[in-house]
């Protein structure tokens, strides 16, 4: 090796050299990839629709992350005819810009629940996560009957609220001071809803595990399914698509 | 005594604040975990008064140091490496059986799928991969620097720090803590924790460097040197949360969405890239040419496939992410850059295999060797296959399909375990001061055992997740769905039962591993006949003489 230029000698001589020409090495593909994300603009178009979660459904939502529910279920409808057929419009980038962290997934041993709000009962999902061959014999899911039984413990669902804010979600003063107020009122059907449903538009306050005198994690977590893929009226969105 | 006591200070300064985080703790799984601290912070503080005692005492400072190099937290590593490895194999074998038999569940939340998913995966990248990892660099860094171990009571702490990293994430896994990206789960308190294992780590692993005597660094430190490095830039960028409290377990992420999901399949990719790739060709340069007793076939192939190595993987992480709302630009330059890599990839598996030129004859006679023939042709066999996955048009139907875990298993079982088990077996009699191994013969049963186990994965797994995707996929004349997605998963079942049969042989040959092994420690040589069927008898060598009348 004539050339002074690429001498890997002195490169190999110098743990410093080593180090610092590795690091940079490693940090391009990085730096250009993932920096541009945060500041060009069409990477989450706005869609009208998309809202922070309400507090239930970020109990809900934790209850989800907790059991792992990503390991066996992705969050993310490709766009291709199968799949758009089987589980609905396909996912649109800003369906998540308030989930921290993303559960898009990266396995179906189950079905993609991106779109499952609204597919089936109450009652349904209540007894699917307790006995899930009961209603699907094929089905090789986990039971999950010990959330029917666990009360949801709300008292500090404003940290969270606070949490969530400070990386970026709008959450606003009220929201947060209003949280557990809001967690109860949702999950109570004789409770008044008005506050939280015109702060969180198209929020379903009902009671969802058939115990209508317990806040229970059944309740947050079957809030927080049958939410799923309903903030944004994807036929509306459609056009605004084309237009581009 | 200045030193002892402000080191046995600083650890019960440890347990108290421990102690008090479990007081104040406003979850109880986050009071689990801080008792878990306070009872191995306390631990800690009576092994560091007792180790002084014994020192004064003449008792086990009295130990021969034979060869110069500090070798103690070696085999505590090779030890542990063994450990896990069973606990995470184990942990995946009863996944397994989990999705052929769902009553395994046992309708509890610790013992269902999605809690100890992430138990099997961590238990074999980051505990049983990890040790192995550390153990091996530090017998390479030690042996090609010529130099005793930089700092050795900080490889003393990074050992015992990390035991602890791993014991808190598995039992976090199990109470339900979790930040919920696949292969980043551990919250961020023991992300934390972590991140100070891993400063320490590079501390040790740069001192000894530094030390050297050789003038050159060998091609394994690069290796090294590049994981420890990139997975410390990984780790601290994926982990970057808001806690929702001091004293609780849970956090959020600091992005959202598409950014949450390039950052994560960023690290996530680059974990298989630096973790279970570059760190395990470090182990791979120095073993494979010391057991061989040949030099590396090419120098100027390993600068070349090191430096475009490193560049190419860091790009490969949107192909996790192909057809998803991540902007179609970043998709396609995770896929060009994934397809680009196979070839520095490819760099490795051939400078490992010509390195055996010349001294092919030991694949039969030696059994380690055989090892780590498999290891490369694996590696070969799955840097080939990944690139192919990346692709968008097969990533469509591969993508969230089992093909998925069949590929990581080809590598996971196939390349980092073998070239792992080769390394064990060839550092334990070294370690221990024993003539040979307890017994070559069960190497070879581990061979055949864990090779049968992964060709019987790998092959239900292909045609499982090939089906699956097409299932999924099948339209009828009417122009209908053919099937529902439960009709998908009952047709699973005889490949869910063909994988967890390939599991239990693993498992099994990593069994004969840890008895071979633990009777080496012991000092047992097994009595048996060599694997060399017919040695050369020169009392044989001549014509056969007629029997003269």
């Amino acid at each position: 090796m004539a050339s002074k230029i690429l001498d890997h000698g002195k490169i190999e001589r110098n743990v410093t050299l080593l180090l610092i020409l590795a690091l940079i090495t490693v940090a391009i593909g990085g730096i250009v990839e993932i920096a541009p994300l945060f500041w060009i603009d069409s990477t989450v178009e706005k869609v009208k629709g998309v809202r922070p979660y309400t507090p239930l459904e970020l109990a809900g939502r934790n209850v989800y992350i907790r059991e792992g529910c990503y390991n066996c279920h992705s969050q993310m409808i490709r766009p291709f005819r199968d799949e758009v057929e089987r589980y609905g419009r396909y996912s649109l980038a800003a369906e998540s810009m308030y989930d921290h962290p993303f559960q898009w997934g990266s396995k179906r041993t189950g079905p993609d629940l991106a779109r499952v709000g609204g597919r089936y009962s109450d009652e349904w999902h209540v007894q699917h996560l307790a006995d899930p061959r009961s209603v699907v014999p094929e089905s090789i899911m986990p039971g999950y009957a010990f959330l029917k039984t666990r009360d949801l413990p709300v008292d500090r669902l404003d940290a969270h609220l606070r949490a969530l804010r400070r990386v970026g979600v709008p959450y606003s003063d009220e929201d947060i001071a209003k949280a557990v107020e809001d967690a109860m009122a949702q999950a109570d059907p004789d409770a008044d809803a008005s506050g939280l449903k015109a702060r969180y538009p198209k929020a379903q306050a009902r009671d969802f595990d058939g115990d209508p005198k317990r806040l229970t994690e059944m309740d947050a977590l079957v809030a927080y399914l049958q939410m799923l893929g309903t903030l944004v009226d994807t036929r509306a969105a459609e056009p605004m698509e084309q237009a581009r | 005594m200045d030193a002892l006591l402000f080191r046995s200070g600083g650890w019960f300064c440890a347990f108290l604040l421990a102690v008090v985080a479990c007081m104040l703790a406003v979850d109880s799984a986050f009071a689990i975990q801080m008792g878990i601290v306070a009872v191995a912070a306390l631990v800690t503080l009576v092994a560091t008064l007792r180790q002084a005692d014994f020192e004064t005492l003449g008792g086990r400072s009295g130990r021969p140091v034979a060869t110069g190099y500090y070798d103690d937290v070696i085999r505590w590593g090779v030890i542990a490496t063994m450990f896990w490895g069973l606990a995470g194999f184990l942990a995946g074998l009863y996944i397994a059986l989990q999705l052929a038999f769902p009553a395994l569940n046992l309708g509890l939340e610790y013992s269902s799928f999605g809690r100890l998913r992430p138990l099997h995966t961590s238990a074999v990248i980051f505990a049983f991969g990890g040790n192995a990892l550390i153990c091996t660099s530090f017998w390479v860094v030690q042996r090609t620097c010529r130099a005793r171990l930089a700092f050795p009571a900080l490889a003393r702490f990074v050992f015992w720090g990390y035991q602890l990293f791993i014991v808190l994430a598995a039992t976090g896994y199990l109470l339900g803590i979790t930040e919920g990206r696949e292969y980043a789960e551990p919250e961020w308190y023991v992300d934390i924790w972590l991140t100070i294992i891993w400063v320490s780590y590079l501390a040790v692993y740069l001192g000894t460097i530094v030390r050297r005597s050789e003038p050159h660094i060998y091609v394994a430190n690069w290796f090294y040197l590049s994981f420890i490095v990139t997975v410390a830039m990984l780790h601290l960028v994926n982990n970057m949360s808001m806690p929702v409290s001091l004293f609780g377990s849970k956090s959020y992420s600091a992005f959202a969405g598409v950014q949450d999901a390039l950052t994560q399949w960023w690290y996530g990719h680059n974990a298989v890239g630096f973790f279970l790739t570059a760190g395990f060709l470090g182990m791979m340069y120095y073993f494979v040419p010391k057991q061989a007793e040949r030099p590396v076939y090419s120098y100027r192939l390993s600068i070349v496939h090191f430096w475009s190595l490193i560049f190419l993987y860091i790009w490969a992480g949107p192909h996790h992410l192909h057809y998803t709302a991540l902007p179609d630009w970043a998709q396609t330059l995770g896929m060009v850059f994934s397809v680009m890599l196979w070839m520095p990839s490819w760099g490795g598996m051939i400078n490992g295999l010509m390195t055996l030129s010349g001294a092919w004859d030991k694949v039969r006679t030696d059994p380690i060797i055989r090892m780590m023939v498999l290891a490369l042709a694996f590696y070969g066999m799955s840097t080939f296959e990944g690139p192919m996955m990346s692709v968008k048009a097969v990533n469509s139907l591969s993508h969230y399909t089992d093909w998925t875990i069949g590929h990581v298993h080809s590598g996971a079982l196939g390349w980092n375990g073998m070239i792992t088990f080769a390394a064990i077996y060839f550092l334990t009699p070294r370690l221990w001061g024993r003539t040979r191994l307890y017994s070559l013969r069960m190497i070879n049963w581990h061979f055949w055992a864990a090779t049968l186990g992964i060709v019987l994965y790998a092959s239900s797994m292909w045609v499982a997740g090939i089906m699956q995707g097409l299932m999924w996929r099948e339209y009828g004349a009417d122009g209908y769905l053919v099937y529902a997605f439960a009709d998908v998963i009952a047709a699973m079942k005889p490949y869910y039962l063909i994988r967890a049969t390939g599991g239990i042989l693993y498992l099994a040959g990593a069994l004969i591993m840890a008895w071979n092994i633990a009777q080496t420690i012991r000092g047992k040589l097994r009595d048996e006949a060599p694997l060399a069927d017919a040695p050369y008898d020169p009392a044989l060598d001549k014509p056969i003489q007629p029997v003269a009348a």
